[in-house]
């Protein structure tokens, strides 16, 4: 095996994204060198073409490629001059008219600093899509130019359209799908992003009340830990996040990877049931087996009432109420929703350890516990260190087995902005918005969530065995 | 030595059953309980099981007047049905496209849906309101606005059927196009038959992920109960004051939610098994 000897862990990160930013700059350079050469060797059509966009192309006889520039060129001008400056103009102060009444005594609602920012948004967004495009015109300019040179034929319109469905197909099958990550996630979390650094929250609720920027305020109050500040209740709830990950994660994966072994035992029967019998769980909607299984242990609920019954105990246990109890209790409870997945992952990699191994591992005398820890344990980690990963970062957002079992309960008054306890950030980031409608703190916690979820997964994946050494064990 | 064999494999089964034992119990406490007349026998989660006298008074609840039960639970087929054909298909064509194309600015989006995915999906929650609330889609047209919600990012879970189409050899592709065909033949006509296992397991996770969704539909849909779906409708029985007045109809409800689902499942549950181990192994 020829292994290259790469920097490992975060520098190796730092030095490609170093890389990354000076390749940026170098192919914006000869990108910007190239859009000149272009203008400049360009025949008329070419030139035109930089301010009208696809005239080259129609008169070139491409009319089909010409009209859908310039039909991008002038929807983007009429969107702009009639929606997108009104909104994009706003887009430093947000709005300066509040809600008043007009002279004539209607109401008048003045500016919506929400609209002002997600219009303003947009049409800067669109502003870049328009750049691309535009970009790609002085290209097929120049392709086109070079080709009639070279005395070839340009492909007609129906060539053009027939290559929609082989060397471009990718273009068809990606463009409804792109769009639509564009405007329900990317312009969404751009929004969000500006809102973390203004003021909207319930007292500047658009369209009544403005809003506007305040630079890194939210930020600022996220890590005080003054009486209102957020600094306390964040960082409980972020330890706690992390604990519940790992405990989520490991105890899930290990007990899940036990669970799969009984079942593959050898001379175990009515495998496929015990299997089913598991995967209930799953098939199950969640909203149903965890809302019932929250209520089960419910101070009135059907543990404590039988417990209770049965003389063992004389009050209700505080499943729910007293903060430790409800910390355990959800790590164990997950373990009723996780096992299954992980079962199901190991049952197939457990069949793959080649049988051999275990054959000359008794013949040298080894026990069954020597075997799990030096045969399939390092396999098994091996084989499903991405999976682990990307287990602890969904478990960081596991939202449904915490709201469903107990919204993030108990509350205290110890807790700012209505968190509970056993409340991860995403439980409590959608608190803030449901509840307290304060926004600004919801987008500070969301971009904390990402920092988190983020540096975690850039430092794992760089010590992951399986990433660094993609031969090893086959 | 068989002997020892025989004693580990007892221990074993032993173990199994109490685990069958856990994991089956909150499920037949489930069906019990929606047994329990609300009028005769009321009370939450009262502490006995087995009901004092047998009826169907929840379920007669569920479908009768005054219960828009059916309505909800339309609903959410009507959504989930619409969710699985269209995100399927896009999360189909994303795939294909990365697994066989290679273009521009592929490394690109792959790494901007990475990206993507780390922000939490309820920080844009409210941007996401106003924007369908323009277009009219909240409240009394939640539902297409829902549909819209759980297919537009769609093309972002295209991690385990890329991973599929990886494993089946490109040469096929290439053999195809040498005899004429164009890519979108090759797709249609030669991938997709092959790739039967995968097309169900993102149909059948598509069409799972409607049933459990509270967070959104609840938001967009806020007040205007015709347009709740089960989780949403549902919910209240458990966390409102009345609580205990509810509580067995909420049991009764979710059975019906739980029966279809459950029989769907276990009747697919080949094809989910091997999307889920194909996707970990792959990460």
């Amino acid at each position: 095996m020829n292994k290259e000897k790469k920097p490992s862990g975060i520098m190796s990160k730092l030095a490609g994204a170093g890389t990354a930013i000076a390749n940026f700059f170098k192919w914006l350079g000869s990108d910007l060198k190239d859009i000149g050469a272009t203008f400049v060797k360009g025949d008329w059509k070419t030139k035109i073409s930089f301010l009208i966009m696809g005239f080259g192309s129609i008169m070139r006889g491409q009319l089909l490629r010409g009209a859908a520039l310039l039909a991008i060129e002038v929807g983007y001008i009429y969107y702009f001059i009639n929606f997108g400056w009104d909104y994009l103009k706003d887009i430093t102060t947000l709005g300066t008219k509040g809600k008043g009444f007009n002279p004539d005594g209607t109401i008048s609602y003045g500016d919506n600093s929400f609209l002002i920012l997600l219009y303003g948004l947009l049409t800067i967004i669109l502003f870049i899509v328009l750049l691309f495009v535009w970009r790609l015109n002085i290209r097929q300019n120049k392709d086109a130019e070079a080709a009639l040179k070279a005395g070839k034929k340009l492909p007609t319109i129906k060539q053009d359209f027939m290559s929609l469905f082989d060397e471009n197909f990718d273009k068809t099958l990606l463009a409804l799908p792109v769009f639509g990550i564009f405007v329900f996630s990317v312009l969404p979390i751009i929004f969000m992003i500006c809102v973390a650094f203004t003021n909207y929250d319930y007292n500047h609720q658009a369209p009544a009340k403005l809003f506007t920027w305040v630079g890194l305020e939210n930020f600022k109050n996220l890590f005080s830990f003054a009486e209102t500040g957020f600094g306390g209740t964040f960082v409980t709830v972020l330890i706690w996040t992390l604990v519940w990950a790992f405990f989520a994660t490991f105890l899930n994966y290990f007990l899940g990877m036990g669970v799969a072994m009984l079942i593959n035992k050898k001379g175990i029967k009515f495998k496929k049931m015990w299997r089913t019998i598991l995967v209930m769980t799953i098939a199950v909607p969640q909203f149903v087996s965890l809302l019932y299984v929250g209520k089960m242990f419910a101070q009135d609920g059907l543990i404590n009432g039988y417990l209770m019954k049965w003389g063992i105990i004389e009050r209700a246990l505080p499943f729910w109420t007293d903060p430790t109890w409800a910390r355990v209790l959800v790590i164990i409870l997950n373990l009723w929703v996780g096992i299954p997945y992980v079962m199901l992952v190991c049952t197939g990699l457990l069949m793959n350890i080649p049988a051999d191994l275990y054959e000359s591992a008794r013949i040298d005398g080894a026990n069954g516990w020597q075997m799990f820890r030096k045969i399939t344990l390092p396999y098994m980690l091996f084989v499903t260190g991405p999976y682990l990963l990307t287990q602890f970062t969904g478990n960081l957002n596991n939202f449904n087995v915490i709201f469903l079992l107990n919204q993030g309960g108990p509350k205290s008054m110890d807790l700012i902005g209505g968190a509970g306890y056993t409340d991860l950030l995403v439980t409590w980031l959608y608190k803030m918005t449901f509840n307290d409608t304060n926004y600004k703190m919801t987008a500070v916690i969301g971009i904390m969530v990402f920092v988190v979820t983020a540096g975690i997964s850039l430092v794992v994946y760089n010590i992951l065995p399986s990433v660094k050494d993609e031969e090893g064990f086959q | 030595m068989r002997l020892k064999a025989k004693i580990s494999n007892f221990f074993t089964y032993i173990l199994l059953i109490i685990i069958s034992i856990v994991w089956l119990t909150p499920f037949v406490c489930l069906a019990l309980q929606s047994f329990r007349s609300y009028i005769l026998e009321p009370g939450g989660m009262v502490n006995y099981l087995l009901p004092k006298t047998f009826s169907l008074d929840s379920y007669k609840f569920l479908f009768s007047e005054e219960c828009r039960f059916v309505q909800w639970y339309i609903n959410t087929v009507v959504i989930a049905v619409f969710v699985t054909i269209i995100s399927t298909m896009v999360v189909l064509c994303t795939s294909y496209v990365l697994s066989r194309m290679r273009f521009k600015g592929r490394r690109a989006l792959m790494n901007l849906m990475l990206v993507l995915g780390m922000f939490p999906g309820f920080l844009t929650m409210i941007c996401l309101y106003f924007l369908l609330k323009q277009w009219g889609l909240t409240q009394a047209g939640a539902i297409p606005g829902l549909i819209l919600l759980g297919t537009a990012c769609s093309a972002m879970g295209y991690y385990v059927c890329k991973g599929y189409f990886d494993t089946i050899p490109k040469s096929l592709d290439e053999a195809a196009r040498i005899d004429g065909a164009n890519r979108a033949q090759v797709f249609f006509i030669m991938l997709l038959p092959l790739s039967k296992p995968i097309v169900i397991y993102t149909a059948l996770v598509a069409f799972m992920a409607p049933w459990c969704d509270y967070i959104m539909a609840s938001y967009v849909a806020f007040g205007h109960s015709d347009s709740y779906n089960v989780a949403v409708a549902m919910q209240r029985w458990v966390w409102t004051g009345d609580y205990q007045g509810y509580f067995t109809r909420f049991c009764a409800g979710g059975m019906l939610v739980a029966i279809p689902i459950t029989i769907l499942f276990m009747c697919l549950q080949k094809y989910y098994v091997e999307g889920v181990t194909g996707g970990a192994v792959k990460g």
